[in-house]
């Protein structure tokens, strides 16, 4: 079963490295449109550095959520994903494989990146260091959360348009916990109340999700 | 045993009951309608605080009732469907999406209306007001996801799924944004109705939640025949209707 489990975590990275210029576009994304928000709003050091947790986040969210048809979208259009179904190990198990990849690929490099943009937006010290915590405790659950909207979505109508419409409302709550995290530790109140409940959904998404997935992925291939 | 559960589970059985009972409830709804509306506008004194403009919570809020109630029943009525696999369980779900979801933009509506002469502003970013905001994305999400999928069967076990992992989400979501809300603004704007309402208005709110529930069910029923009558067009049971009288 492992051994099923780091095939398909490989196979995903290495089809990623393969094609960086896919992923690296949502990086990209990530940082340009962060950068527009002092474009938009305007240079004011203060306003921004109130509005920087919210807009790292938001961007997080836009930016996994673009990234998501990539997760199952190859492999259910050459044939991949059925031949991952019918194997006899677990599907929610190879699920969380292909997650766990997604967060790699995508999770990661954001949670490496938001420091940096967090101190283009005058936040220092223990703030970028809750930022870069919080992103790498949300981020898993952008991804899983992701999957179940990318997995219904498979080979539908405009699936790109709807896969946002299904899980930007069901990303609210990390939202919420990863921004107030940050805002907490510039306000003085420590973040530890929001990480922990950051971590507790994560651990929530990490045992529910991928059942959840594994069936959308059966409905999606019937 | 003598009583088969399963009967009305059919489409075929279950249509023809539903067509009987839509008038029941219709009429129902219409009375207690009138009757709820008469106690909340003529019978329930003025409000010593809000003077004559609270009396939209007699439409407000078993909107706002109905619209989170049915969203569980919703979610409920996608889980049979998933796991039994029934047919009906799946159409029901799908009938009372837009229901509820008129019933959230119903909520939404009527409270900024009273929002504007209570608190001076059309829009708060209260929780109760997100979250209810939120739910009508979540009902939105569940249409457009089974609109855009053309196998109907296929349609109603996605759909399922999503109100599933909706339905789970629900709490995590309203308990969120309220301590979003607390953390972020101050209790500028008290929600707290005095808890000694008037036990005319009680009574007219009861009513009128009542005939929410008599039009909601009613109008579900409505629009599972036109499902099932749409879905089961091909079978010979609906080919003899179009003979009979409706």
């Amino acid at each position: 079963m492992w051994d099923a489990f780091v095939a398909v975590f490989a196979r995903d990275v290495l089809q990623a490295w393969r094609r960086r210029a896919d992923w690296l576009t949502t990086i990209f994304f990530f940082v340009i449109v962060v950068s527009l928000f002092p474009l938009g709003v305007g240079p004011e050091p203060a306003l921004l550095k109130t509005m920087a947790p919210g807009i790292v986040w938001v961007a997080a969210l836009l930016a996994a959520m673009l990234s998501l048809p990539r997760v199952f979208g190859t492999d259910f259009a050459d044939g991949t994903l059925e031949q991952l179904v019918l194997t006899p190990q677990p599907l929610p198990f190879l699920v969380l494989a292909k997650v766990l990849a997604h967060w790699l690929l995508t999770g990661i490099p954001l949670a490496v990146i938001a420091p940096v943009l967090g101190l283009q937006f005058g936040l220092e010290g223990e703030p970028v260091v809750v930022l870069f915590v919080a992103l790498l405790l949300g981020t898993p659950c952008l991804s899983l959360i992701g999957a179940v909207g990318a997995a219904l979505t498979l080979g539908v109508r405009g699936g790109g348009v709807l896969i946002a419409l299904l899980v930007l409302p069901l990303y609210i709550p990390v939202l919420i916990f990863g921004a107030g995290a940050v805002e907490a530790t510039v306000a003085g109140t420590g973040a530890a109340g929001h990480l922990s409940l950051l971590a507790a959904g994560l651990l929530i998404a990490i045992v529910l999700i991928p059942w959840a997935v594994a069936a959308a992925l059966r409905i999606a291939l019937e | 045993m003598a009583l088969n559960w399963f009967k009305y589970s059919s489409p075929q059985t279950f249509y023809p009951l539903a067509g009987r009972l839509i008038p029941v409830f219709a009429v129902l709804a219409a009375v207690l309608g009138a009757v709820g509306l008469y106690i909340g506008f003529f019978v329930a004194p003025t409000d010593f605080q809000q003077g004559e403009a609270y009396r939209i919570i007699f439409i407000h809020v078993p909107a706002a009732w109905m619209s989170m109630f049915i969203y569980l029943v919703m979610a409920g009525w996608a889980a049979f469907g998933l796991i039994l696999n029934t047919r009906l369980s799946s159409m029901m779900a799908t009938a009372l999406a837009p229901t509820g979801a008129l019933m959230t933009f119903l909520a939404l509506w009527t409270g900024s209306l009273w929002g504007k002469p209570m608190w001076g502003t059309w829009w708060a970013w209260d929780a109760r007001m997100t979250s209810e905001l939120i739910l009508l994305f979540l009902y939105i999400g569940f249409m457009a996801l089974q609109a855009s999928i053309d196998d109907p069967r296929r349609a109603d076990k996605a759909g399922a799924i999503l109100a599933l992992v909706g339905a789970v989400n629900v709490p995590i979501i309203y308990f969120s944004v309220k301590w979003w809300n607390t953390l972020h603004q101050g209790s500028s704007i008290s929600f707290g109705r005095s808890p000694s309402m008037a036990s005319t208005m009680l009574l007219g709110m009861l009513v009128m939640a009542l005939a929410y529930w008599m039009y909601c069910i009613a109008a579900a029923l409505m629009r599972v025949r036109s499902i099932i009558l749409e879905r089961e067009r091909n079978a010979q049971w609906v080919r003899d209707l179009k003979g009979a009288p409706a």
